[in-house]
Formats: structure tokens, sequence, C-alpha cells
């Protein structure tokens, strides 16, 4: 039998203010086993400790009840003042008193029954816990990038600066991600490109950095410290070791009018091609799906014209298996597509474009060569309109945009504005707002010379609609300051969509075992205190993945999730959780149906000799768990029909427990 | 339907016997009553000719013999005979791993409907003496009234009515019957449907009225092919279910509904609970209405179609169905 000493935390007035915990404390101290209870203002103190510590030596306790906050806050610090007091760390239950109680509760006579009711379940727990004992694991030095934005390359340059090996996984031909589809950047407007090339051939040329363009992830399995990565490399029909950049295949090549991707299709490239001139690897990619050899095998000028021999139109998709001790998210974001949002007429007049359009229009290298002019007729627009927040902070009508506020669009378009009236001072330019959010530094000060010294005119105002008349689109919105409608005659209308997760990051998240919350974005292990990782153990975030985010924010994160990484490479071992499942070969059968809901593919099934009651020998297929590879979901406990499977730690005769002492 | 006849069977499993194919026969024979059969294994052949039957009667699934005598330890192979609704067990069995392939030889046989002590009963209270069937004539002699000649179709138990079973084994030999895909019958649900209909009070009153007869005989888990743990919770002091005096109602609606859920996604719809059940309790409507619901929320699904098969309830795809599991959360419905 235990003896059971039960902690009743205050914590200031989070808890005691709603729930008596004194009268938690006294209703305990009569439950069976329990020989001590107390309750203290913080546990989780220095003294509060030194109390625990004390109490189990003066009452020779064999598990304790803590009544406190969320597991998730201090389980880790009474675990260690229960090792510290000499009892196994696992002989301790926590009572979530706090946010399941204290803190959803208003009357202090219910949520202080509610409290103890809480107790009783933790009482009757711990009575059937029993001393665990955490396994040991090596760690994979190595470390796993996935995507190739200015976020990915971050973190892998940090990461290899620190002498672990990096792999950057890029699913595009090239890394760089959207920064390198940016013209200038805020607030200083010096050229993205100038700024980012650089740390693309850095990443290139790391000795600790190998990159994976035109590759995707397509299998995750193992734990943190020993990930093991299956990685789907696309065939370029071009040999990296090979092609030396030349480009007289892309200029060669007769098949022209293959839609530019990297300049949001605004112009065209031909079948094989490489995306920019930056482009790191500096390597050429054939379109499958345009190149007339690989269509049909008539053509073969690339492969003619290449002296370095490089073209192979056989490629096969090469796989690509890898350890590593920890992988860290980029995945970026994408702007959402205008589809839904037809009264800007984003679908009807070429001349309503993005501002991620209007990026690679003023960019020297884009399809203008950094000349504005109109989509439509190539003629320099005199009247430019910019809407804001279109499909961001969207919670009237959700399903057509998004609630949260793309963080980015107030900043950029007040530099597109200034850029525009900087070198096309006869154009006019209108931005329309809800709110301007400039927080940041030399943020405000920027947004304030676009209107002050540029004379951009910003309107406080949606946009109602946009009618192409003619040559022109008819603008109609309200200027709410001045209480009037407005008519504007625009040749040229920007967008600012809101932006989104990318699409593939829900998938990953899937292979990664990670949360991610309502809009795609990876949900971090705590919103403040650990923002750059994940809950999942060894599974970090960098950038734009994680939320809205301008580059010195998605920089700053990207360093932030290497330190982690750096932090848990540095180890020679990590302690496992010893909270696994465990199966009992007496009651299982065999049927498999734990291994088809396992995250982790940790069950595996062995044929097992038994010794029946009349002695004769039995043998019978059973299931295994690896220890190491279980990540203690319980998903295995609740599909097994003869209840072999049981979870350490949370034994169905404990959960089983706990229920029947709330229901008591 | 050509149906194959008892001499058939006893001739060919008389073979296999004697050329050593098979060390042992599951089958058949007569139990108290003529219309009362129940399984058996033959492993010589007089015993085989003498007591080996199939007729009309031979209502019992012999798929879950095989756990007990097709596995690592059995020495020679086990011949099983298996009529259309036995397949999907077998199916379902192998699937769990719950016995051997390679310690079965598995014949395929037609079936045209069978009675079933319960059946046959009612269409004769006074006292049975005898029965048989010619063709699709059900003949029952009986103690006081002669004999009765009854159209066999018209009065089938309602699982064989609504049959819409097609072959799902892969056999190693075929006897007047192949294997086919399911053909769902229009009827199968229609008890399902009446269910749905009622109130929430009259619906648990109707459970509640078929839970108060159980008698917690466990003979509905006994012979259930998916209800094949080495131990049944029930039976495990450890789990907090085991077998408890039924004090009160809550006691059998527990077992049942625990049952029910063990089995969601894994019943192959055999009827074998309903069948056996002493106190009458329609059983199998639970599991059809589990069955109905899995379809509607993850696609048409017959469990026991295949070997291999993932249940829909332990198994996870990103391009699941059901908008809630799904990796994208597009809801397809």
């Amino acid at each position: 039998m235990q003896r059971i000493g039960v902690f009743v935390c205050h914590c200031g007035t989070n808890i005691a203010a709603t729930v008596d915990v004194g009268a938690v404390a006294d209703a305990v101290r009569g439950e069976w086993g329990v020989v001590y209870a107390a309750d203290y203002p913080y546990m989780c103190s220095q003294t509060g400790q030194r109390m625990i510590i004390d109490a189990v030596k003066e009452h020779a306790l064999t598990a304790l009840v803590i009544c406190s906050c969320s597991p998730r806050m201090h389980e880790a610090t009474f675990r260690r003042t229960a090792q510290a007091a000499g009892i196994n760390p696992y002989m301790i239950e926590i009572a979530n008193i706090r946010e399941q109680c204290s803190w959803v509760h208003k009357d202090i006579a219910s949520a202080t029954e509610k409290a103890i009711v809480l107790a009783r379940a933790a009482i009757a727990k711990v009575h059937l816990n029993t001393p665990l004992t955490p396994g040991q694991s090596a760690v994979t030095k190595r470390a796993l990038v996935i995507g190739g934005g200015i976020a990915g390359i971050q973190t892998a340059l940090d990461i290899a600066e620190a002498g672990f090996p990096v792999d950057i996984v890029e699913r595009e031909p090239t890394i760089g991600g959207k920064m390198a589809q940016l013209d200038k950047t805020f607030p200083t407007l010096d050229c993205a490109a100038c700024i980012l090339t650089p740390k693309m051939v850095d990443a290139a040329q790391h000795e600790n950095i190998r990159i994976l363009s035109y590759a995707e992830v397509v299998e995750v399995g193992g734990f943190v410290g020993n990930f093991h990565v299956k990685i789907k490399k696309k065939p370029r029909y071009v040999k990296e070791d090979l092609c030396t950049g030349c480009g007289i295949c892309t200029e060669k090549c007769p098949q022209k009018q293959v839609p530019n991707a990297f300049n949001l299709n605004m112009d065209t490239h031909r079948a094989i091609y490489i995306p920019f001139a930056q482009a790191v690897p500096k390597v050429a990619v054939i379109d499958p799906d345009a190149c007339n050899m690989l269509k049909n095998g008539k053509c073969g000028v690339c492969a003619r014209v290449c002296s370095a021999g490089a073209i192979d139109y056989r490629q096969e998709p090469e796989t690509i298996e890898e350890e590593y001790g920890a992988i860290v998210a980029a995945t970026g974001y994408n702007p959402i597509p205008m589809d839904a949002f037809d009264e800007y007429a984003y679908s009807l007049s070429p001349d309503v474009i993005t501002s991620l359009e209007l990026e690679r229009l003023t960019n020297a290298a884009g399809p203008t060569q950094g000349q504005l002019q109109r989509p439509s007729d190539g003629r320099h627009p005199h009247t430019v309109v910019f809407v804001q927040c279109v499909g961001s902070r969207c919670s009237a009508d959700a399903r057509r945009g998004k609630e949260y506020c793309s963080k980015i669009c107030c900043m950029y378009t007040a530099k597109h504005a200034m850029l525009i009236r900087d070198k096309y001072p006869d154009t006019e330019v209108y931005v329309f707002y809800i709110d301007v959010r400039t927080p940041g530094k030399n943020f405000d000060e920027f947004q304030r010379r676009a209107v002050e010294e540029y004379g951009v005119h910003y309107i406080k105002g949606m946009v109602g609609r946009v009618t192409p008349q003619g040559e022109v689109l008819r603008v109609q919105a309200s200027d709410l300051l001045n209480g009037r409608q407005m008519n504007v005659d625009a040749d040229l209308v920007v967008l600012a969509a809101a932006i989104e997760p990318d699409k593939s990051a829900r998938a990953l998240a899937t292979k990664l075992n990670a949360s991610m919350d309502t809009n795609d974005f990876f949900t971090e292990a705590h919103p403040k205190l650990r923002p750059v990782e994940s809950p999942t153990a060894g599974v970090f975030l960098s950038g734009t993945c994680q939320g809205p985010k301008d580059i010195p924010e998605t920089v700053a994160q990207a360093s932030a999730a290497a330190a982690k990484v750096i932090g848990l490479l540095s180890k020679q071992t990590l302690l496992g959780n010893p909270c696994v499942a465990q199966s009992d070969p007496m009651l299982c059968s065999g049927c498999a149906q734990c291994a088809g809901v396992c995250p982790a593919g940790a069950i595996s099934y062995e044929d097992k000799e038994f010794r029946m009651p009349d002695r004769s020998m039995k043998v019978r297929r059973v299931a295994c768990v690896n220890a190491a590879v279980c990540l203690g979901c319980g998903a295995c406990t609740v599909a097994c029909p003869s209840g072999a499977m049981d979870l350490q730690g949370f034994k169905n005769d404990q959960i089983m427990a706990e229920v029947d002492a709330i229901c008591k | 339907m050509q149906k194959v006849t008892q001499a058939q069977l006893v001739s060919r499993a008389r073979q296999l016997l004697d050329d050593g194919t098979v060390s042992r026969v599951l089958g058949w024979r007569r139990g108290d009553f003529s219309y009362d059969v129940t399984p058996a294994v033959f492993s010589d052949t007089g015993a085989l000719e003498r007591d080996f039957v199939f007729d009309v009667f031979c209502c019992a699934n012999l798929s879950k013999y095989l756990i007990r005598e097709a596995n690592n330890d059995s020495k020679g192979k086990t011949l099983i005979f298996l009529k259309p609704c036995d397949s999907y067990a077998f199916n379902a069995l192998l699937t769990e791993h719950r016995f051997d392939r390679e310690k079965v030889y598995a014949i395929g046989i037609s079936c045209g409907g069978m009675m079933d002590v319960h059946t046959t009963n009612a269409l004769s209270p006074d006292g049975i003496t005898g029965a048989e069937c010619e063709g699709d004539t059900l003949v029952l002699h009986t103690l006081y009234d002669g004999d009765r000649s009854y159209p066999l179709p018209d009065v089938l138990p309602e699982r064989c009515r609504t049959c819409g079973h097609g072959h799902a084994a892969d056999c190693d030999e075929w006897m007047a019957c192949e294997k086919t895909e399911p053909d769902e019958h229009p009827a199968r649900y229609s008890a399902v449907d009446t269910l749905e209909t009622m109130t929430e009070e009259e619906r648990f009153a109707f459970w509640q009225e078929a839970f108060s007869r159980c008698i917690r005989c466990n003979a509905c888990r006994d012979v259930c092919p998916v209800c094949t743990c080495e131990k049944c919770v029930f039976d495990n002091p450890k789990s907090g279910l085991e077998n408890k005096a039924a004090a009160d109602l809550f006691e059998e609606q527990m077992f049942h509904i625990i049952r029910a859920y063990h089995v969601t996604g894994r019943c192959v719809d055999c009827g074998e609970c309903s069948r056996v059940c002493p106190q009458r309790i329609p059983l199998h409507l639970l599991n059809r209405k589990m069955i109905l619901d899995i379809n509607r929320s993850w696609g048409a699904y017959t469990a026991g179609a295949e070997v291999g098969q993932r249940f829909p309830l332990v198994d996870y795809r990103t391009d699941d169905p059901e908008a809630s599991v799904r990796a994208d959360g597009r809801d397809d419905k």
C-alpha cells in the first residue's frame, strides 16, 4: 500500500481565489492511503519543494499527489523534486486544479468541490502507479531542414556553423523561396536578391550543408534523436554533377511557351530552364509536361547543345534514406488564391494583380525588366490603387478569407507605394486600408514617409468593386474618414492578398506527427515560452510555417530554431519516455489492430512459445512494442479489444480508478 | 442454384482423408433433434460416413473452429466447407492472423439458405419429431399435426432471406459454387431503418426490453467469428469489466454495447449472435447499425471481403473520406 502525500498549491491567487485550498487539503486527508496533506502558496518555489522533500522524509511517503497547474507546466519540476526526496519520479500525479478548475470556474463552492474530486482521482491513480525508468538512446548528429527559403537557409547555416551536418530539402529546383521573388525589402529598401543570394551561395558552399533540391520528404519514422527519413528526389533530367549552368540549352530549346512560375506566369520560359540567374544549385531542369523529347521522343536539342553531356532523358526519381537527430519545418507561405474575391475583378482584367506579381513587375530580373507596365497593354500606369487586407481579417466571412492579420501587407504596400512614387512621380497612388498596422523597428517611420514625403493617398475604407471599363479600372470605394463614396479610375489595381501556409505543410505535419492550428500553421510547444519548438520532440519550426512573419522576424526565428537544434545535437544521449505501450503476451491474440493505428510504426509481431496448462508448448503470434520508437500516445490501448496493450503510467486500470473516483 | 449434396461432400472429404491431404474434417453432425445440427470434427472415415450431415439445417458457421484446428502446432491440414456467409468470417480471421492458411484445405460450397432451430420451432410449436427438405419444400413431421410442408424461401430466417453475401474466400476447391462479389439485398437494413425511425425514448425502451432478457450465457460472444481474443476483457479481472452478477440492467447493456464496439468494423454480419441467443435478442441489429454507420461515414465497407483489409475504425489514411480525419481537412461528402 502507498503512503501518499497530497500537496495543494495556491498558485498565489490563481487557484486560491476560486478554490478553497485549505478545504481541499482537509477533504483528502481522510482518503485511503493519504498520510499527509498540506497547502502552500507556491508549491513550485524552492520552499514549496523543500516542504515536499521534508514531508517525504518525515512521513515515509511513497507516492505524491500535487494539486496545482497543468502537468505541462510543472510535472517535470515535481518529478525532479520526487527524485531529490528519494522517490521514483513516476510515483507522482498532478491534479490540474488551475487550468481545468480555478481558471474555468467562478463559484468558489463548486470549484472547491471539483478540485477535491480531481484530487481524489489523482489519489486513486497514484495508488496504482509503479516506478518507471526511462531508457536511453543515442543522438544522430545530423539535422534536416524542410524548405529552402530564407528561414530554412538561415537555420541550416547556423546549424552548419556549429559543426553539425545539415540537409536542406527543397521542393523547387532552387533554394531561395519567396524572398528570391521580392524586389526590395522594407524598411531599408535594400534589394532582396542582394542580401539573399550571398546566403544562398554560403549554403551551397558550406561543407556541412547538403542541398537536396527538387526533392520532397515522403516518409518520416523514428523519434527525437533518431528520425529515419525517406526523401524523394524528382528527376530533373539533367545530371546535377555535370551541368555547369551555362544556360545554352535554355536558349536553344524550341519549346518556348512554358509559363514561368518564378515570374508568377507573367512571362514564359523554355521547356528546359534555370529558374533565375542566381539559382542555387545553378542547374537546368526539364519540365516533363512541356518537353517534346520526354512527351513523344521527338527533339533532343538540349542534349545536342550541352557540351557537358549533362542531359539525361531517362533519369528516374531517386529515393534517399537518411538518419537525422532533429527536423526543422520551414515550409513557408503562399498568397491565397483570389478566386473568391470576384468584386476586385482579378479574373476579369490582367491589370488587377497581386502584390507578389507587382514585386516581379518592378524587379529588374522580372518580365518587364523592372519597368512598371500594365500587363494588358504595356503602358505605364498613371493611377495605381492598392487594396489592403484582401482575405486578411475576414472574421465576418471566414470561408472566403482568413480571420488573422497577414502582418506583412501594410509594410510592403507602403514600400510599393513609395517606390512607385519615387521612380514615377507622375503617378497617383491610392492605398485603401482598414487599419494601418506598422509595429516594428523603423516601421511606422517608414509608412509615415510614404504619406508625408511621397504623397501617397492613404484612404481609410475598403474598395467595394473594381469594374473594368475600356482601358481603365473603375474603383468604387468608401472614404470613411470623410464619410463619402469615392470613384477612382485606375490603370492598375494591386491586391494585398492574405498569406496562408504552404499546402504541403498539412501533409508534412501528418508525417512528422506535429500539430497544426485550424489555419494550418504549425503549432508551437508553448505560444510564449517555446515558440520555435513543435510539441513533437525533435521537430522545430522556422519562419512563416508557424505564423505570418516579415523577413527580420523570420530570420530571428530561424536562428532560434537552429539554437534549439544545436542544443539537441550537442547531447550524447537522450533520456526516453518510460510512459510507453507494453503488450501482455498472455492476453495478446496477435490480431494486429494496434499496428494499424500506431502512428510511429512501433509495433511488430513475433512468434512466442507458451507453456500450456498441460505442460505442452504452444506457439502464438503476439505484438511487441519498440519502446524507443513508441510515442506513448495510447492509440493502441484503445484499439486492442482484449486489453493486452497497456500504456505504462496510464494503464487501463489506472484510468478506470480515476473514473471510478470521479463518479463515486 | 445448383446445390451440393451430403453424399458429394462426404465422398470428397473421404478422398481427401484417404490420400492424406487433410487429417481431419470440419463439418456438421446431428444434435438432439433432426433439425438441430451442430459443428463437428471428423478424423476417421468411419465416423465421417456415419455422422457427417449436410442438409438445410447446417446453419452453423464453421470458420471460428479453425483457430483451434489450424495453427502452428496442428498436424496435417483441416478440411473446411465454407458457405458464402462463412467465407467472410474465414477472411476476417485470416486478416487477424487467427489461423494458419497453410494448415487449411478450404472447399467453397453453395447455399440456398439454412434453417435454424428457433425458426423451425416457430413454424410448428406442436412438437417436431423430424424434418427434411425436398427441393424447395420443407417438411416437418409433428407429433399432433402430422406432416406439414412449407415453401423454404418463405420460411427462412431473416439473415438468409436478406442474404447478399457473395463468396469471398480464396478456396482450394469449389463445389457448385465460385468466388463471387456480394450483392446487397434491398431489405438488409429494413429492421435497422425501423429502429432509426423510432424516437429516442422508443429506441431506448426497445433495447432495454431486449437486454433485460439477457442471461449472460456468453453464447453470442463464444460463437462470434471475430470475438476471438485469447482472453476476453469480460473474463479478465484486471480489466474491471469481468463477468459480474447482473445486479441491474446496466451490466447487460454494458456487455452488449462494449461487444458491439469491439466488433465494429470487423463484424462480417453472419448473424450467428442472434441465432445462438437462447433469449432471442436481435443482437445482429446492433452490428448492422454499426455497419450502416460505417458505410455512411467512410464509404461502403464489407468486412471479410478480402484478406488483409484495414478496418475503418482502426485505420488512418491521409485521404480519409471523413473530414475530421483527413490530412487536408476537406469534406468530400
